[in-house]
């Protein structure tokens, strides 16, 4: 069985008002903040053993369903 | 056995003493703790019960009173409302926005499990200083998650109130009312009968969430409490939509012989009240119980309060309907057993006996404790305060003004908008009023919800204040054009086993008790939370009320606010009120004392009839009562959401100008009329006995006031809708 | 007139659009999200509410429902959509509207009423409307956020598709009158043959004047003269 661990951040041309709020109270706390992006963390385990075959799918259902391409963009690592 | 274990599990010595007698041997840890559980405060109210006792609980229209998941109250044309209100207080402390999520996803399970469709919700909160950052915190989290869980549902958020007090500080009070509508032939129990029937888990799987809520519920917060967050629950508002058209589905197709909710306690709760109502047995096999996570034990399934589950006992042959239905849902029903003969709770795991109890051990052989009671010392020293020495340091027009923005008083809109107040498209009047109001699809009639409870006159005075709280609820839904049908309580208050705690308590409660009898509205259920403290500081004595009103026709319905100008303005009951426990006392000198004026039940009984009878006969063109901040605050009111002044004329009169202006005393409501109409209603007043005064007409853009001596007092309607805008979105906006 | 109302695990103003449009003389049907169409519709709704819990994105999971299919087809092939809220993030995440709908710039969710600039009064949804016209529509989201790049922006204005902008009691289009932070304050497109609107306000909301107001009308009422039109003319 492998695992896909996956990330999906807002493209950076979107405005991020969650991220936005965070990093304004940070700096309101002091810490030299530049800039937060908020996005998602998802685990998908797959029965899969080939590590190619596995790439391909996790591809495919981030552009399908786990992104959004018109606001997200998607990054992933698969581990055993 | 060693003690230890049992006092862990909240038994005292004794009780574990009456445990072993009622179970004729020694009862074995999984045992231990289903009863550790069942007879905590939380669940068995053994404290509580010998006063709740005395409530009035019976009326006509009262299908069903309190010991179900809901009460029940006739409206007519075979429809009836079921209504409850619930505390979340403890959770919603340690989490804010899941621990309200959970409480109205708790209280709205009581609801359908009754056979209802939710139809509203209302929220009656209370935080400590907004000036605080953690009051802040909880605020945001807290109307998030009534919001997050509500919106998601698709049952509106109606109404409610909140309140800020520092006794409240680190112990929030979260006090969730559901309200729902049923034809009467579709009203479900929470029963196990029928030997042979079905028992069956259904909706989310279990898992280790919230074991031990229910004696969580009955401790005191510490810092320690920061360290138990297992037993806050996570929300899934989805998952609760599914199971709620699944179980009202399986209703209304007569499938079912009981229903409950699994909330406190979980599966223990569930299946010895529904067998100890049904004078039955249960039995069940916990392997079938569908879980989350691996490895879970008995005593685990038992106790976890995993959120969104029902237990249901259909007819035996349905099950495969049950489950047809269930899964067009997307949700599970698993058999998990049967219905028994012998009244025993049996449980196995893989076929093996792991606990064989009694239900009616559980439920009602619960130990009842008569608390000590005494007077708190404080009563006495704070009825005794001369507040004749208390002199206004600033003008008149300056106090309203600093009132208005006080953050008892301030608008509350930025709470209210963010709940959808809408769906269901039968909201007649939104949040923002004294009373919100709901039609009823395909008839004429209309509900009137309110919630109610000014803690600091019950503090001051637990009687009266008690009484006050029902009257208050009285007055505003009156004021909506809704005869008061029936209340449900959340009775929140610190710790039982001090003898002051306990006092206010019972007085309380004999209060409301009082009230509810003289107004005819029985109590038809609801909830104690005790415990309620923070680091050994009680917080005010908080018995929240809510009240359903019935409105015959929506031609009846009146606003709260003005409606044109050139309408002549009248006061129902006594021109002064009393700085006794006021807002004006507490804002401008930091004073919370005196002695409350003396509530006159049948007077002000007489003046809620007169004014329906008013409203009925078309004549109010709008009514609002007098409550936090006295006169001049209830004609802000009613003036800034019509953006219309008024002028009144007291030169004739006596009157003592901040007591007139400020003072605050219950049965006092302002309306309005048609010039037209004034002799009749100065005549029908008279008949009536009822005190009745007229005031002054509406226009212009100020409030002013003509006193015999000394200046005007004016204030631009204007200027008073600035003072209460802003207090909360500067506050929770940071 | 034959009008669908979809109805997804989750939806909850299916209910209210179905009432509205039975007080205004209709007979709508109600649509399980596992169903196909198998008939000929005059106009397929989709509703507000939070379909799948609007877990991961919303709207993003409702799409991919069976009746999605018959849906997309029945779009494409110039049938009347209306998609309400949860409705409008369920057309763009399946494309048949472009941009995306994000968190409201407050990061709170809003339930108020709003005044909206009707821009286009020449459509099937809104030719009872009058071009110009200012209404009062509610709003009720926490993700009504309208986003879309440069040139898509471009092209909803050059190809007119932008059917309802947010905009203050003067009838002004600035930022105190956006309730959310939507570019251009967007509130409703539709698509460019005209024949699919996404709009976040709530139309059915203000049908009747006891539940305050009656706004909302004229949109569900041109829907029915389109369709008469079509019936009695056969366009």
């Amino acid at each position: 069985m492998l695992k896909a661990n996956v990330t999906v951040t807002l493209k950076k041309s979107i405005l991020d008002p969650q991220g936005s709020a965070v990093e304004k109270s940070l700096r309101s706390m002091g810490y030299p903040v530049e800039e937060v992006r908020i996005g998602k963390f998802m685990e998908v385990r797959l029965a899969e053993e080939s590590r190619e075959n596995a790439k391909e799918i996790i591809s495919e259902i981030c552009h399908k369903l786990l992104a959004n391409p018109v606001i997200e963009t998607y990054g992933f690592t698969i581990e055993e | 056995m060693e003690p230890k274990f049992w006092r862990e599990m909240g038994l005292t010595d004794d009780e574990f003493v009456r445990v072993t007698a009622l179970m004729g041997r020694e009862p074995n840890e999984l045992e231990v703790a289903i009863f550790g559980v069942m007879w905590s405060e939380h669940c068995s109210y053994k404290t509580s019960k010998p006063v709740l006792r005395r409530f009035p609980t019976e009326g006509p229209h009262i299908l069903q009173g309190p010991g179900e998941n809901a009460g029940i109250v006739d409206i007519g044309d075979q429809q009836a409302v079921v209504f409850k209100m619930e505390s979340h207080n403890h959770p919603s402390a340690i989490e804010p926005y899941q621990g309200a999520a959970t409480g109205v996803g708790g209280i709205l399970r009581d609801i359908f499990a009754m056979g209802a469709r939710p139809v509203a919700i209302l929220d009656s909160l209370r935080f400590g200083s907004l000036e605080e950052e953690n009051t802040r915190h909880l605020v945001r989290g807290v109307v998030g998650g009534i919001g997050g869980y509500g919106n998601s549902m698709g049952i509106p958020t109606v109404g409610g109130e909140t309140y800020f007090h520092h006794s409240y500080g680190g112990n929030p009070l979260v006090n969730a009312m559901a309200v729902g509508l049923l034809e009467h032939r579709h009203i479900a129990k929470g029963v196990a009968t029928g030997v042979g029937n079905p028992v069956m888990v259904v909706g989310a799987r279990t898992g280790r969430d919230g074991i031990h809520g229910a004696t969580f519920a009955s401790v005191e917060l510490s810092s320690e409490s920061e360290e138990k967050r297992s037993a806050v629950q996570v929300g899934d508002p989805f998952m609760e939509k599914l199971l709620l058209e699944a179980c009202l589905e399986l209703i209304q197709n007569g499938w079912i012989i009981g229903i409950q909710d699994m909330g406190a306690a979980g599966l223990t709760s569930s299946a010895c009240e529904m067998a100890s109502r049904g004078d039955s047995g249960v039995e069940m096999e916990l392997a079938l119980v569908p879980r989350r996570e691996k490895g879970m034990t008995p005593y685990e399934i038992m106790l976890s309060e995993s959120q969104e589950r029902m237990l249901i006992v259909p007819k035996a042959g349905f099950e495969p309907d049950v489950a047809r239905v269930f899964e067009k849902w997307g949700l599970e029903a698993v058999v998990v057993g049967r219905v028994t003969a012998d009244g025993i709770m049996r449980l196995r795991e893989n076929g093996r006996i792991v606990a064989e109890i009694p239900a009616k051990a559980l439920t009602d052989e619960a130990p009842m404790y008569d608390r000590p009671t005494r007077e708190p010392a404080y009563v006495q020293q704070l009825k005794a305060v001369e507040l004749r020495d208390f002199q206004p340091d600033r003008s008149e027009r300056e106090i309203l003004l600093t009132l208005l923005a006080q953050p008892n008083l301030a608008d509350k809109e930025w709470i209210y908008r963010q709940y959808d107040h809408q769906v269901g498209t039968n909201t007649l009047v939104v949040p923002g009023s004294d009373a919100a109001v709901l039609r009823i699809r395909g008839t004429k009639k209309a509900l009137a919800l309110a919630t109610d409870c000014n803690a600091r006159f019950v503090y001051l005075d637990p009687y009266q204040g008690g009484m006050m709280a029902v009257v208050e609820a009285a007055q505003n839904v009156v004021c909506a054009g809704a005869k008061p049908l029936a209340i449900t309580d959340c009775l929140n208050f610190g710790n039982p086993e001090k003898p002051e705690i306990f006092w206010q308590f019972e007085q309380a409660c004999a209060g409301v008790s009082e009230a509810c009898r003289i107004l005819e509205t029985p109590v038809t259920g609801g909830n104690v939370s005790l415990y309620n403290e923070n680091e050994g500081q009680a917080i005010f004595p908080t018995p929240a009320i809510g009240m359903v009103g019935l409105i015959e026709d929506t031609a009846y319905i009146t606003p709260n606010r003005f409606t044109a100008e050139g309408q002549i303005l009248l006061l129902l009951g006594e021109l002064e009120g009393s700085l006794a426990g006021s807002e004006y006392l507490a804002a401008i000198h930091g004073v919370e004392a005196g002695a409350l004026p003396t509530l006159e039940l049948p007077h002000i009984k007489r003046r809620l009839e007169f004014l329906l009878e008013i409203i009925h006969r078309g004549w109010v063109k709008a009514a609002h009562d007098i409550s936090e901040g006295g006169l001049a605050v209830a004609l802000a009111e009613m003036g800034v959401k019509a953006g219309i002044g008024v002028h009144l004329d007291f030169t004739q009169k006596d009157l003592h100008r901040i007591r007139c202006l400020f003072g605050e005393r219950l049965g006092r409501i302002l309306f309005t009329a048609a010039e037209e109409n004034k002799a009749e209603l100065v005549r029908l007043a008279g008949e009536a006995g009822v005190e009745l005064h007229h005031l002054g007409q509406t226009g212009g853009t100020s409030l002013s006031i003509a006193f015999p001596e000394g200046p005007n007092w004016t204030v631009a309607v204007e200027e008073c809708a600035k003072a209460r805008k802003d207090t909360l979105p500067r506050a929770l906006n940071q | 007139m034959k009008i669908g109302i979809i109805r997804f695990p989750g939806s909850n103003c299916e209910v209210d659009v179905w009432e509205a449009l039975r007080f205004l003389g209709r007979e709508p049907e109600l649509l399980w999200h596992q169903d196909r169409l198998r008939q000929a519709y005059d106009l397929i709704v989709l509703p507000g509410g939070f379909s799948y819990g609007d877990y991961l994105r919303t709207g993003a999971i409702a799409r991919f429902s069976p009746v999605m299919e018959d849906v997309i087809r029945f779009a494409r092939e110039g049938g009347l959509v209306l998609g309400i809220c949860n409705g409008f993030q369920i057309l763009t995440e399946c494309g048949l509207l472009p941009g995306a709908l994000l968190r409201n710039a407050s990061l709170h969710f809003r339930c108020a009423p709003q005044w909206l600039r009707v821009e286009r009064a020449d459509l099937p949804f809104t030719n009872l409307y009058d071009p110009g016209e200012l209404i009062q529509i509610p709003v009720n989201h926490g993700e009504g956020n309208y986003v879309i790049d440069e040139a898509g922006l471009a092209a909803l204005e050059s190809n007119r598709q932008i059917v309802f902008r947010y905009a203050s009691a003067a009838g002004e289009i600035n930022e105190a009158g956006n309730p959310n932070g939507s570019l251009a304050n967007i509130a409703g497109i539709v698509s460019k043959e005209g024949n699919i609107l996404g709009m976040m306000p709530h139309p059915e909301r203000v049908v009747e004047k006891i539940t305050g107001g009656i706004d909302g009308q004229p949109l569900f009422l041109s829907l029915v003269k389109t369709w008469e039109r079509r019936i009695r003319y056969g366009t």
